[in-house]
């Protein structure tokens, strides 16, 4: 017999007993017994509860939650609870789930405080995660002085594979990058000064632009993106294995041995991808000018060099070595700042990159600002 | 501090002293009122149940963490009142095995036993190597020199964890659940491991673990964290107490719950 039945019976001493008959399993359960709950939790003259199983087949945890159910209005309700009909099985397990088996007091940590606590919880937490940034640049501060006199502990192979990692095996994706970026300044020039027949500025533009700035930003924003990820992964699951707090019960200074030399690989390796994505980026110009303007590649090739100086080049530079510096920084603290968590790594991974691209616009912006100042 | 500096190893008696150290997450207080010894050759458990702070205690007790209110001392030094210098000197008599081995993964087993050889001794690269197998070896990881941690198993790698930890012949090793992960064969040896090492070099072992076959085959004395009172209910011979205790959740313990009502 597939069916299941629920029967409900009142004696006169005020005893319900309840038939459960047939199959007893999740999602074929009888539609009475909401109306059975509904007609206990009323309240009315049942001082008992009883049970009569016989013609019970099967039961899964289908029959446990609705007992639950039970059990719990009965309780609510004063009324007695007599098991003994029930099969020895389901005895055992609610009584296992019984209230009186469970942890007392247990509370998810505290009610939700009141919007200015919270508005204030908020603000000392952003004041405390600003304390720890500058605490890590004091720190990184040190160790530099540290490497000046030549006492910093790491390992060479350390810089050298990272040297690798963010220098030689970035070159496609920074390649790509910049060439497109050429292109585009290149044809938003020329939209413009066609109509004036100055096509041949184009040069001028996407020469200046790349050297100056571009260059620089959109390999910043490539390196945020690909090593300040991967550094703070790295150091989050090196936090998450305790490999961290190895070193440190070893007297290793964590920033000396993983900070500082992808900090120095970054440091090395930002400029010399900016000189290269500079190259791309006029070669993305040339590309456009050539093709579309009929511009000649050696008339291109000289109006770049006439627009271009050593100052753009210089400024450019000096964009990429502090986004080398930004970037490696963002990715580290994120990553020395992980929590013991795989979810914490990924977030490490994620704050990582928007710390790295959000401060790179903005020293982008000083730069530019100072350097307008200062008419450089 | 202007005092004069004492020599860690001269006091007699007590390796580590710990006086009513209270450990806490910001706000939230874990233990308070801890105060106990362990002596110079102990093997000293840190006993409770999970999720007591058992982990945490070993965490103030190997200098990572820095307690809320209290003191621990090495031989006689205050680790938090000590200059950086000299809370350096404390750290390289340590070794301390993690729960996972937390081997530096971008290193090879060799490499990882290395690290401190190269840093704190003069040996020359040959005489590092050497040593670096014989501590492997010591384990039971003989040959295994060039494997990274990532080529090796869960056990494999909290022994060259050991290894690692025994890199600078420490007067103190700590362990932090030694027998978690480990097949009962495996931990039994690193427990006879355990006696082994403390018996042949003297070294102080201080062990956090809830394994009951552990607790009773190598301590020599322990600490009992109790959660719900948030302090030690108990510290000494973990087979006396088994006997003496008059403390219900210590026996049920130390008893695998035996004398608590079950199904």
């Amino acid at each position: 017999m597939s069916t299941h039945e629920l029967t409900a019976e009142t004696s006169p001493d005020g005893t319900l007993i309840l038939t459960l008959q047939g199959a007893w399993k999740l999602g074929t359960l009888p539609p009475e017994q909401d109306a059975l709950l509904a007609g206990i939790a009323a309240g009315g003259t049942i001082q008992r509860l009883g049970f009569t199983t016989a013609g019970l087949e099967q039961w899964d945890s289908g029959l446990l939650i609705f007992l639950a159910q039970l059990f719990d209005i009965c309780r609510r309700n004063g009324i007695a609870i007599d098991q003994s009909g029930l099969p020895d099985g389901v005895c055992k397990l609610m009584k296992l789930a019984a209230p009186e088996n469970q942890r007392t007091g247990v509370t998810h940590g505290e009610q939700r405080p009141p919007f200015l606590e919270r508005v204030a919880d908020a603000a000392i937490d952003q004041l405390k995660g600003f304390r720890e940034m500058l605490a890590f640049i004091g720190d990184l501060t040190l160790t530099f002085g540290k490497l000046l006199r030549g006492k910093a502990v790491f390992r060479r192979l350390d810089l050298i594979t990272t040297i690798q990692e963010t220098g030689a095996q970035a070159l496609p994706i920074v390649s790509l990058i910049s060439l497109l970026v050429g292109m585009i300044l290149a044809f938003v020039a020329a939209i413009q000064l066609e109509l004036f027949g100055a096509q041949i500025y184009v040069a001028d533009v996407v020469g200046i632009g790349m050297v100056r700035v571009m260059g620089a930003i959109m390999t910043g924003i490539v390196m945020a993106g690909r090593t300040g990820a991967a550094f703070a992964a790295q150091l989050g699951t090196m936090q998450v294995n305790e490999e961290i707090d190895a070193l440190e019960t070893l007297g290793f200074s964590p920033v000396e041995f993983l900070v500082l030399p992808r900090m120095l690989a970054l440091m090395l390796m930002m400029p010399l991808l900016c000189i290269y994505a500079d190259l791309m980026g006029v070669l993305g110009g040339m590309i456009v000018g050539v093709g579309m303007l009929d511009i000649g590649i050696m008339e291109y090739i000289n109006e770049s060099k006439a627009a271009l100086n050593l100052t753009h080049f210089l400024v450019g530079l000096l964009h990429s070595f502090v986004f080398g510096i930004l970037v490696a920084i963002s990715g580290c603290l994120r990553g020395i700042q992980c929590q013991r968590s795989a979810s914490a790594v990924g977030y490490a991974a994620t704050s990582a990159v928007v710390t790295g691209i959000v401060s790179i616009i903005v020293a982008t912006a000083i730069i530019t600002l100072s350097c307008q100042v200062l008419g450089i | 501090m202007s005092e004069p500096v004492q020599v860690p190893t001269s006091a007699a008696g007590s390796a580590i002293e710990v006086r009513d150290l209270e450990m806490s997450y910001g706000s939230f207080v874990l233990m308070r009122d801890l105060t106990f010894t362990i002596r110079q050759g102990d093997i000293f458990i840190i006993m409770g149940g999970s999720g007591c702070g058992k982990s945490t205690l070993l965490k103030h007790l190997v200098g990572l963490k820095q307690p809320a209110r209290g003191q621990i001392s090495y031989a006689g030094i205050s680790y938090w009142e000590a200059e950086p210098k000299e809370q350096e000197l404390l750290k390289r008599r340590f070794g301390v095995l993690f729960q996972s081995g937390a081997l530096w993964s971008s290193m090879t087993l060799a490499e990882n036993i290395a690290m401190p050889l190269e840093q704190y001794t003069s040996l020359t690269p040959s005489q590092v190597r050497e040593l670096a197998s014989f501590k492997l070896s010591l384990v039971g990881l003989g040959g295994f020199e060039d494997f990274y941690p990532s080529e090796i198993s869960g056990g494999m790698m909290k022994r060259a964890g050991l290894a690692r930890a025994m890199a600078l012949d420490p007067d103190i090793l700590f362990f932090d659940e030694p027998s978690a992960g480990l097949d009962p064969i495996s931990a039994r040896l690193l427990d006879d491991l355990i006696i082994e090492l403390s018996k042949s070099l003297g070294t102080t072992v201080v062990v956090v673990t809830h394994e009951l076959a552990s607790i009773f085959a190598i301590g020599t004395n322990s600490v009992f964290l109790d959660p719900d009172l948030k302090t030690m209910t108990a510290t000494g011979d973990p087979k006396r107490l088994l006997k003496e205790s008059s403390d219900p959740k210590v026996i049920n313990f130390l008893t695998r719950g035996k004398s608590a009502q079950h199904l």
